[in-house]
């Protein structure tokens, strides 16, 4: 009834092909926009802005990057957290050396360097594929952190071995650094995060998105039509690479403030993949989903039973939460192997015939 | 180069010069002989058939002719002069579509995505263009779709265009990847095995969608079948093989006397 399609007439092909052909997906992401950009900047707390709104945001990018990678080119990664790594610390090195550099340029430019390593880590999957290649980009995962840590001339040979974030200004307005103010490192992000999750679906929707979705389907049909199974899989690595390589410069940047170079392990890499597999493969919306619920599980958890008076310690909590995203996942692999996307995509479907069964 | 003149077929369509051409191909997997020392051509608005018994090494020759084998004897010409080792991809980008015995749909996109990689052989835009989806990527969507819209309007396959191919029944599957193949605008159509596994009506649509291919658009069509009726009525010419050697080649009553051919198929005595 308030999803009702019908009416909705296409008489060219560009309307048919618009971002939104259905009204009700404009009038509800105009919405969601409404919030993202002035309802929650207005009324969150501090503790809001660190502990949701930023990471949801630069976790959802990362995890858009590398959803780009395994859910639309079929090339499953396991070393996104190294490249996210090659971001900040490229990001790093610029604003050091080049102090005038405008922050967001640094930012988006740091892209460019994990791009250029991603391609180069990408090109055992011209060969290999599946687990096999999976195991190939571990060895990526490997050796960015083990380089962070020992080219001293990345961190500028300080004593901690760690990152720090310097203060950045831009038109005089502190957004990097201890100086700089939540809302207005929310806001940057918000900003860069909703560029890049334009062009993302642009390019998933368009020429090279059909490609990628080929070369993961059938890869041997893919080359028989014509694609060049390589360039499709290594502009699929760079472009994964780019955006998971900005999502690490804003990690450090606009969130974290310092990094050492653990950070970038093992750990943060499964957690984007989580991410991934949880909001659904092969899916722009589902990175919001998935980091939505992998972020905001243990605030959810930490807050909520001592809003009830339930006393309960903080490795409790901690333990609770891990148990959850692991059967979390479990439960998805199972029961929805393409996410909560999936799930949306189905309410939607009902929505649109409700209140009728057919 | 033999003669360029073509011939008349029997129903009074005008047959052009050879468009491929193999020459001796012979294809060895180590010690087995899948083709032996075969010559063939195929030529312009032809329906060209490649029958023979299992194993015979007809979907072999459909290989080496989209580029995913390469004959380990012997030249492959395509208008006019011998092709050069190619990927396969390279190979489609030179007119050169295909069907697939089991079929090789992306199942995770819809009809229309599917029809639409047909073009990107026709498709040229840069990243940039495509992640702003202004200029040329957005005019090129828009022109493919037209032009795959005329396919999927010829097939008849309208209703199921935003229809995830996935959940399609395997008759029309095979219409979506007759589809996927024509919207690429071939000079040549291999089709392997386009009526494996349908029943008689479904094999009657797909009959007259290949005469129409055939007919409409003047494609140039190879193809491999087991079913003798739909060979022998769709035919131009037929080429046999058998154990990887040509048996028999000629029109389709040519072909239906040829001893050899009869033996091929009924068996001998030794």
């Amino acid at each position: 009834m308030f999803y009702r399609t019908a009416g909705q007439f296409k008489t060219s092909y560009e309307s048919d092909q618009a971002l939104f052909p259905v009204r009700q997906d404009a009038i509800l992401l105009a919405v969601i926009l409404v919030f993202a950009w002035v309802i929650f900047p207005l009324t969150a707390s501090e503790f809001t802005f660190q502990t949701l709104l930023i990471p949801i945001l630069i976790y959802a990018l990362a995890a858009m990057g590398l959803n780009i990678l395994t859910g639309y080119a079929g090339q499953l990664s396991l070393g996104t957290a190294a490249f996210m790594g090659v971001g900040a610390y490229a990001c790093y090195k610029m604003v050091t050396l080049m102090p005038w550099l405008n922050p967001v340029v640094a930012i988006l430019l740091s892209g460019v360097f994990s791009a250029g390593v991603g391609v180069a880590f990408g090109i055992p999957s011209l060969r290999i594929k599946g687990f096999y290649l999976a195991i190939a980009t571990l060895a990526a995962q490997f050796f960015l952190v083990w380089l962070f840590e020992k080219w001293a001339w990345l961190y500028n040979y300080n004593a901690s071995g760690a990152i720090q974030v310097p203060n950045l200004t831009m038109f005089g307005v502190y957004v990097a650094g201890p100086q700089a103010d939540s809302w207005v490192q929310y806001y940057l992000v918000l900003a860069i995060v909703s560029v890049m999750t334009v062009l993302c679906i642009n390019l998933t929707r368009g020429n090279l998105g059909r490609t990628w979705k080929a070369t993961r389907d059938v890869d041997i049909a893919a080359e028989l039509i014509g694609i060049n199974l390589m360039k499709s899989k290594l502009t699929a690595f760079m472009v994964s690479s780019y955006v998971v390589g900005v999502a690490g410069a804003l990690f450090v940047f606009m969130w974290r403030g310092a990094a050492e170079p653990n950070l970038f392990d093992i750990p943060l890499s499964f957690r984007i993949l989580f991410i991934a597999i949880i909001g659904g493969l092969g899916s722009i919306l589902g990175n919001y989903l998935g980091a939505i619920l992998i972020v905001g599980l243990p605030v959810v958890l930490g807050t909520l039973p001592a809003a009830l008076g339930i006393p309960i310690s903080s490795s409790m909590v901690e333990h609770i939460n891990v148990m959850m995203v692991g059967g979390l996942i479990v439960f998805f692999l199972i029961i929805e192997p393409h996410g909560l996307a999936q799930l949306w995509r189905l309410i939607r479907e009902k929505l649109i015939i409700w209140p009728f069964p057919h | 180069m033999k003669d360029t003149q073509g011939y008349l077929t029997a129903d009074g369509r005008q047959i052009g010069g050879v468009l491929m051409e193999m020459r001796n191909i012979t294809l060895r997997f180590g010690g087995v002989v899948a083709i032996e020392d075969i010559s063939f051509d195929i030529r312009e608005g032809e329906i060209r058939a490649i029958i023979g018994p299992n194993g015979a090494g007809k979907s072999s020759m459909l290989n080496i002719i989209s580029g995913f084998y390469t004959p380990s004897n012997g030249e492959v010409w395509y208008k006019g002069a011998p092709r050069p080792l190619m990927k396969p991809y390279e190979v489609a980008r030179m007119g050169v579509a295909r069907t697939f015995q089991n079929i090789a749909l992306f199942e995770g996109m819809t009809v229309l995505d599917n029809v639409m990689t047909g073009r990107l052989t026709h498709m040229h835009a840069g990243l940039l263009s495509q992640a702003l989806w202004w200029g040329r990527a957005r005019d090129e969507e828009i022109a493919n779709r037209e032009v795959v819209e005329k396919v999927i309007d010829f097939l008849e396959i309208q209703n199921i265009r935003k229809t995830p191919v996935g959940r399609l029944p395997y008759g029309l599957k095979k219409r979506v990847e007759l589809a996927r193949a024509l919207a690429a605008e071939p000079s040549l159509l291999l089709l392997d095995e386009p009526m494996a596994g349908m029943n008689v009506e479904e094999k009657e649509d797909m009959s007259r969608f290949i005469l129409d291919v055939n007919d409409e658009f003047g494609t140039t069509i190879a193809l491999i079948e087991h079913d003798m009726g739909v060979v022998m009525d769709l035919s131009d010419r037929v080429v046999v093989m058998d154990y990887g050697k040509k048996i028999g080649d000629g029109t389709p009553d040519e072909v239906r006397g040829n001893q050899d051919v009869i033996d091929a198929y009924l068996g001998v005595a030794h």
